[in-house]
């Protein structure tokens, strides 16, 4: 063996360390979250706590079930506000702005992703709470103006993978389209769109991961009651809030309740994630 | 030369390390974070008046403070509520009373209202201000996070067996709710009396200010003790500690920050 072999063999087992180093945290923090957690889902019964709907940690009452809906809603709501909104600014970028134009939005959209989301609940708490509660009724902090705020967060993430997979569709696919007679907008509807179909789903399911668990801003806006909603601006409480709400202040099973907590919230990212990675390949298959 | 200086320098951040080590004392305090900006306050004036001493103040909660002083973490717990029947086995000493205040929006026409009203309003049964002859508007009623000093002692004072009810607006501090009354018409809150500034209205209790004169005189009901624990009877630079705080001085201090003294 040369020199420069053993070199190129020492990089090699350096880089698998790494790598391995990276999936090892996550298995350390999976251990941890499930052996915080599990104790008090065990000892209060799984049923009780994944469906009941009293949460009074001082009375030992532990139920998620409201926060588990609430969590549901607002990343819903964001995909509702987000989806449209995210994929026709894709479009409009790719398919009718001029290349100069495109040119100048892409950084500028991909800018508002790189701001912290407190700025984002600030912003909401001052502009969005006060216009839901002056014209729309009840106290404004909302699963209205929380969905909102994470539809805008989420539209970035959707709107510049999009955008790449849009572009990588084959200039053949758009100009066989337009040659056959069709319309830019029926070229977009019924040919792009299948064709960068499953850029467009990984680029929802990405955005609806950051939906899902983001805190900081939802905590602000979302008035972090834990009650089922009865309408759009009805306050709510989602699973990750909860977690930063009271981890300040908990100490024994209420801790290892939220640590349960943390728990449901990794099983729900695990399903999500896995459907969407399932439904993203199918749809590759098809094509 | 130089070898000679560096050993100076060597033995000087020994010998200075050491110094720091057998004669400063420290105290360590946890727990209530309502406590801890005026735990702070002693501690920042005493260390100025003894400087071999050194006082650490932490957070971490009533409950974390307790933990802490039972088992010996801390010298000085420190607690914003009444102790448990189960916490009793403590020394607890009393360092300064803390009005809880009950706010509403500043246009409010609500001034008044009884203990019942209150509780009656943070339960759920009342859930209209034209109930108190005030706007056809649903209450926006606001409440601080499970385990906070201030909820248990709202819940403790006022609501007793009942719950807060769940379709209540959820804050993590004094300050967001005072912030959310502020903004909010229809909104109830209840904060520290400290905290209580312009932009809201506290109301009174059973036709009763939250003055400082009637807080002392135990007309105001909502009243709650803030305690220092400890585990044992405080000795030496503990409870000397102890001393300055409750001290003409040491509450001196606190009454300028909105505290009710003890004496």
């Amino acid at each position: 063996m040369t020199q420069l072999e053993r070199n190129e063999k020492l990089i090699q087992i350096a880089l698998a360390i790494i790598a391995f180093s990276a999936i090892s945290f996550l298995a350390v923090i999976t251990f941890f979250i499930f052996f915080e957690g599990t104790p008090v889902i065990i000892k209060y019964g799984f049923k009780n706590f994944l469906f009941g709907m009293d949460w009074f940690p001082s009375e030992k009452s532990f139920g998620i079930l409201p926060m588990i809906i609430g969590s549901i809603e607002v990343t819903a709501g964001a995909l509702i506000i987000g989806i449209p909104l995210g994929l026709a600014c894709a479009v409009t970028l790719t398919e009718f702005a001029s290349k100069r134009i495109r040119q100048i939005l892409k950084p500028v959209i991909e800018l508002l992703a790189g701001i912290p989301s407190v700025v984002y609940g600030f912003i909401g708490v001052v502009i969005l709470v006060p216009f839901i509660r002056d014209n729309l009724g009840g106290p404004g902090l909302s699963v209205l103006a929380a969905s909102i705020v994470l539809g805008i967060m989420i539209m970035p993430t959707i709107i510049s993978i999009s955008i790449d997979s849009l572009l990588a569709v084959p200039r053949t696919y758009r100009e066989g389209s337009i040659a056959l007679g069709a319309t830019q907008w029926q070229t977009t509807i019924m040919v792009m769109f299948p064709a960068a179909r499953s850029g467009i789903i990984t680029s929802i399911i990405l955005g609806m991961g950051r939906a899902i668990g983001e805190t900081m801003a939802v905590i602000m806006i979302a008035g972090n009651a834990v009650n089922i909603p009865h309408s759009i601006l009805d306050p709510v409480r989602t699973l990750t809030s909860n977690i930063a709400l009271e981890i300040g202040y908990s100490t024994g099973e209420h801790r290892q309740a939220l640590f349960a907590t943390g728990v449901v919230l990794f099983i729900i990212i695990m399903i999500l994630n896995t459907a969407a990675n399932i439904m993203s390949r199918k749809m590759k298959g098809q094509n | 030369m130089r070898r000679f200086i560096f050993v100076i320098i060597i033995l000087a951040v020994f010998t200075t390390g050491c110094a720091r080590g057998f004669s400063d004392k420290e105290i360590i305090i946890a727990g209530s974070t309502s406590v801890e900006p005026f735990a702070d306050k002693w501690a920042e004036v005493y260390m100025e008046k003894y400087p071999n001493i050194v006082v650490n103040v932490q957070g971490g909660g009533s409950s974390a403070g307790i933990q802490a002083a039972k088992s010996g973490v801390a010298d000085i717990g420190t607690c914003s509520r009444e102790l448990k029947p189960e916490e009793k086995d403590l020394n607890e000493i009393i360092v300064a009373f803390d009005g809880l205040a009950v706010i509403v929006h500043s246009t409010n026409k609500t001034s008044n209202l009884t203990i019942e009203q209150i509780k009656q309003i943070f339960s759920g049964q009342i859930r209209n201000w034209k109930e108190f002859g005030g706007k056809d508007k649903i209450i926006t009623v606001v409440t601080r996070e499970e385990g906070s000093g201030t909820r248990g002692a709202f819940q403790e004072l006022v609501m007793g067996k009942t719950r807060i009810f769940k379709g209540a607006i959820v804050q993590d501090s004094n300050g967001t709710v005072r912030e959310i009354v502020a903004n909010d018409p229809n909104a109830i809150g209840y904060i520290s009396l400290g905290l209580v500034n312009d932009k809201v209205k506290a109301i009174s209790l059973d036709g009763i200010m939250a003055t400082d004169e009637n807080i002392i005189t135990k007309k105001y009901s909502l009243v709650r003790p803030f305690l220092f624990v400890t585990k044992n009877t405080p000795t030496g630079e503990v409870k000397d500690f102890i001393d300055f705080v409750l001290s003409q001085e040491g509450q001196g201090l606190i009454k300028e920050e909105g505290l009710i003294p003890v004496n």
